[in-house]
């Protein structure tokens, strides 16, 4: 991945002064490396979603349905009075602007139309045309437009500029939440088959294998022994990995990337050398092989078919409770919608670490445990030696994770365990962190080669703050909790701030973690020599 | 453009005001029979709004978090900003509505050399937005004196703190300078702020410059053109008793215009984004508790969505036969579709 624009041109082109124009006079311009291609028309016929054909957002002809208008508008009539959400949030903006210079979008690009009000106002000139007195009558100068060609161009570019991590809507006097409106207005376009193939075809293979990869059941498991052949290279120990076991105590879903790609990697290596030293009774599943849900970024129907398959699968091995990996719009779901989407989990029980007899009483509904409370139960109770010192190499900081952070306000877990592991640790610029924390600038399904430039532009401000630690600290490393950061920040900071590497919080917690009958660690999990060992 | 077109609508409501005044005829029209109108598209307007937003039902529990969760016993949770019960919810909701919770957190982005972007406080949206909507609550409760006999306790207490600082004969008011300010920010910061200015509609202009009108008159009769209280008074007792008289003579000018203007922003308010007044009670990024794993939220139309998930009988059946290879635990040895 490379962008040739170098990071100093590339802020230079960043100017906040909006056009001359009015907006609804400025075209939208497809700009190459800020949009991503079309969804395979394979994946949506194998998921049955409308309209599949091969087309390209650049091109002229988006092939639509004859009567394109009148689907939208009738579903656009529906969520209005299914979703108060929609209802509201087209009514009641002030438009006061206090969102405007939140979205890392418009601070990377300066792009008006990412600003979230205006984001969401070319859905709201719609709606005022369609469904107010004032829009009907006073078009323009009631703000309201005519869903035209043009006007679907627009919402395709920029709902597929948004990454639904809500910051806007932190400060939105009204909490006016943006992803909620690109959610609507995604599912609005994908009812005329416009929707991303980073979207689309990992639907279609979650559906398929339980995974957005496409991982088949035998993959899966080579995945696994690989790295349990790897973790006995590193330790010494061999540990027992059941997948699809029936009966286990404990079923454990986990984003699909860590057991395929690196870093996160490293984080399946930490949860497994956990599992084994506390002598944990779970499992994994390959049919729920995917906590990650890619349903979320197009349609509430996928989004439910999908998560679907965890609570299932959870009765078919007829485990107790569920625990959840390192993942980020993974957790709104399943903390948020999952109990709703495909609830009551009454087949399950309320979870309580078998190690602390903790009981999880904040989950005694939904019955899933995120693996930093788990693992955090665990530090305070003693359970676990850890050895700091083994990660004397990194100083690092962490990035929450936009999801676990302002759809669930899991904050203090991760830092605990952090603080537990870890000698070095210093938090970025208040502004930038907790329910302030800015996205990696590739979620939602943003996370393309073909949207390179946005997603470097989307992530400025968040590898702007890690520069400032890194160059008035020495922080050397990112850690975090999302399997998209995972993917989209090496490349974000090898682009911003060079040196700079990424890795999970179960990383850093396999690298500490004193097992017994172990080796001498000779190195951390991704091989680096341990410190004290360099010379070795 | 969007401020002339709203500049020209206020001009025009005050024409038509200072026709109420002039015409002798038409006196009782605007005097009694616009403000039944405007009260009435007031409140029914009101209501069809609530009610249109309550019969869409709230599908999912979305809060927007705002500080740490319930959760680990040893982990203190943010009660206020992460609310796990309907107190902490109603403490969410008072420090949003009367403190404007939300926006005291504002903060402006900017990019400098280097490139480095730096996020400074910025309070004056939210101290001026405040104030603005303070001094519009204390006026309107002020104006109690007009609407009811005897005098309610409030506006007596109302008026010795308003006028604290005993300037000026009559009593200067501090509210009276506060929203003529406050209106004047929020106005220019609508015109001189390029990003502002950008998204502002006529529709954003529009209320400011018509409750600037309704300030200024206000302001206009209580310290330099008298008007007859009296008479004001006995109209407005009248009219809400259902028994309205004849508008006396002494009405002046400029309270036709006041009253004109403040029946135009009634009938105004409910087809307008002023709905926001009621609009905050409902908002569910704000209203509900994160409860989520705690409590099962019920959609009432999940079932509408047809699509069924891919089962693990028919995952089994097209990997049966890798699964096997592998030596993976099955459900069925053959499967059951040939």
């Amino acid at each position: 991945m490379s962008l040739k624009m170098k990071p100093e041109e590339l802020a230079q082109t960043i100017s906040y002064k909006p056009p001359k124009k009015h907006w609804m006079d400025v075209r939208v311009e497809y700009k190459k490396g800020s949009y991503n291609y079309a969804g395979n028309p394979e994946s949506l016929k194998y998921v049955h979603q409308p309209n599949p054909r091969k087309w390209q957002p650049y091109e002229e002809n988006w092939k639509l349905p004859e009567n394109w208008k009148e689907i939208i508008l009738e579903g656009f009539r529906e969520r209005i009075d299914k979703f108060r959400s929609l209802k509201l949030f087209m009514d009641i903006c002030v438009r006061c602007g206090a969102c405007a210079d939140k979205c890392h979008f418009f601070i990377g690009s300066g792009d008006p139309k990412n600003m979230p009000v205006l984001r969401a106002e070319l859905l709201r000139a719609v709606y005022r045309k369609e469904f107010t007195l004032a829009g009907k009558l006073m078009a323009k100068m009631a703000g309201a437009t005519e869903l035209t060609f043009d006007v679907l161009k627009e919402w395709f570019y920029y709902f597929y500029q948004c990454t639904q991590c809500r910051r806007c809507s932190v400060f939105c006097p009204y909490g006016i939440d943006t992803a909620e409106i690109t959610f609507i207005a995604r599912e609005l376009m994908n009812l005329i088959g416009v929707n991303i193939d980073w979207v689309m075809t990992p639907v279609a293979n979650s559906h398929r294998t339980g995974n957005h990869l496409g991982i088949q059941p035998h993959g899966f498991k080579d995945s696994i022994e690989f790295a349990r052949d790897d973790l006995e290279d590193l330790t010494g120990i061999r540990v027992e990995i059941p997948i699809n076991k029936k009966g286990a105590e404990i079923l454990f879903v986990i984003p699909s990337a860590d057991y395929f790609a690196e870093p996160h990697y490293y984080t399946l290596l930490g949860y497994m050398a956990l599992f084994h030293e506390i002598g944990l009774d779970f499992t994994f599943s390959t049919y729920a092989s995917e906590g990650g849900n890619f349903g979320s970024f197009v349609s509430h129907e996928l989004m439910k078919v999908l998560n679907a398959k965890i609570y299932a699968e959870a009765k078919r091995l007829k485990v107790k409770w569920i625990l959840g990996g390192e993942c980020g719009h993974m957790w709104r779901i399943l903390h948020q919608y999952m109990d709703t989407l495909n609830g009551p989990a009454d087949f399950l029980e309320v979870p309580k670490s078998p190690i602390t007899r903790t009981v999880f009483e904040n989950t005694r509904s939904t019955k899933m445990v995120h693996i930093t409370e788990f693992t955090a139960d665990l530090i305070k109770n003693n359970k676990i030696k850890l050895d700091k010192s083994r990660n004397d190499h990194w100083h690092a900081t962490f990035h929450d994770s936009c999801n676990p952070a302002r759809g669930m306000g899991l904050l203090e877990e991760p830092r605990y365990i952090l603080k537990s592991v870890l000698n070095n640790f210093t938090e970025m610029p208040d502004n930038t962190i907790r329910e302030q924390t800015f996205c990696c600038g590739s979620g939602a399904g943003l996370g393309t080669e073909e949207n390179f430039e946005m997603r470097m532009r989307g992530g400025f401000p968040r590898a702007n703050a890690v520069k400032y630690v890194a160059e008035n600290n020495g922080v050397n490393l990112l850690t975090c909790i999302c399997a998209i950061d995972k993917a989209t920040l090496p490349p974000l900071l090898q682009y911003w701030v060079p040196g700079v590497e990424v890795g999970g919080i179960h990383e850093l917690v396999g690298n500490a973690l004193v097992m017994k009958g172990e080796n001498e660690r000779k190195t951390d999990l991704r091989n680096n020599p341990s410190p004290g060992k360099e010379d070795i | 453009m969007g401020i002339w077109f709203s500049l020209v609508a206020v001009a025009a409501l005050i024409l038509l005001g200072l026709l109420g005044a002039n015409v002798s005829g038409l006196n009782y029209i605007f005097a009694v029979v616009i403000p039944y109108i405007a009260i009435t598209l007031f409140i029914v307007g009101s209501i069809v709004r609530i009610v249109r937003w309550a019969r869409s039902p709230v599908p999912f529990r979305i809060p927007t978090t705002g500080g740490q969760q319930k959760s680990l016993s040893f982990i203190k949770q943010n009660r206020l900003d992460n609310p796990s019960s309907y107190l902490g919810v109603l403490g969410r909701m008072a420090l949003e509505v009367l403190f404007f919770r939300s926006l005291f957190r504002n903060t402006k982005a900017e990019l400098k050399e280097g490139p480095i972007l730096t996020y400074g406080a910025n309070k004056w949206l939210w101290m001026f937005s405040l104030a603005f909507h303070w001094s519009f609550l204390i006026i309107f409760l002020r104006h109690f004196r007009f609407f009811t006999q005897p005098i309610p306790f409030f506006v007596p207490f109302l008026q010795d703190i308003d006028g604290f600082f005993q300037i000026w004969v009559p009593l200067i008011y501090m509210t009276n300078a506060v929203i003529l300010a406050a209106l004047t920010y929020l106005f220019f910061r609508r015109v001189f702020d390029s990003k502002i200015r950008y998204i502002s509609l006529p529709s954003d202009y529009f209320p400011l410059l018509l409750i600037a009108g309704i300030a200024i008159t206000g302001i206009l009769m209580r310290y330099f053109f008298k008007t007859d209280l009296v008479a004001v008074k006995e109209l407005m007792l009248g009219i809400l008793s259902f028994a309205p008289s004849a508008p006396s003579e002494g009405l002046s000018l400029w309270f036709y215009l006041h009253l004109f203007f403040v029946c135009s922003l009634l009938i105004y308010f409910p087809m307008s984004k002023l709905v926001h007044m009621s609009g905050i009670f409902m908002s569910p990024t704000r209203n509900l508790a994160n409860t989520n794993r705690m409590r099962r939220h019920v959609n009432p139309w999940i079932d509408e969505l047809k699509m069924k998930p891919h089962t693990y009988e028919e995952y089994e059946d097209e990997f049966r036969k890798v699964m096997k290879g592998a030596g993976m635990p099955l459900d069925k040895e053959e499967s059951h579709v040939s």
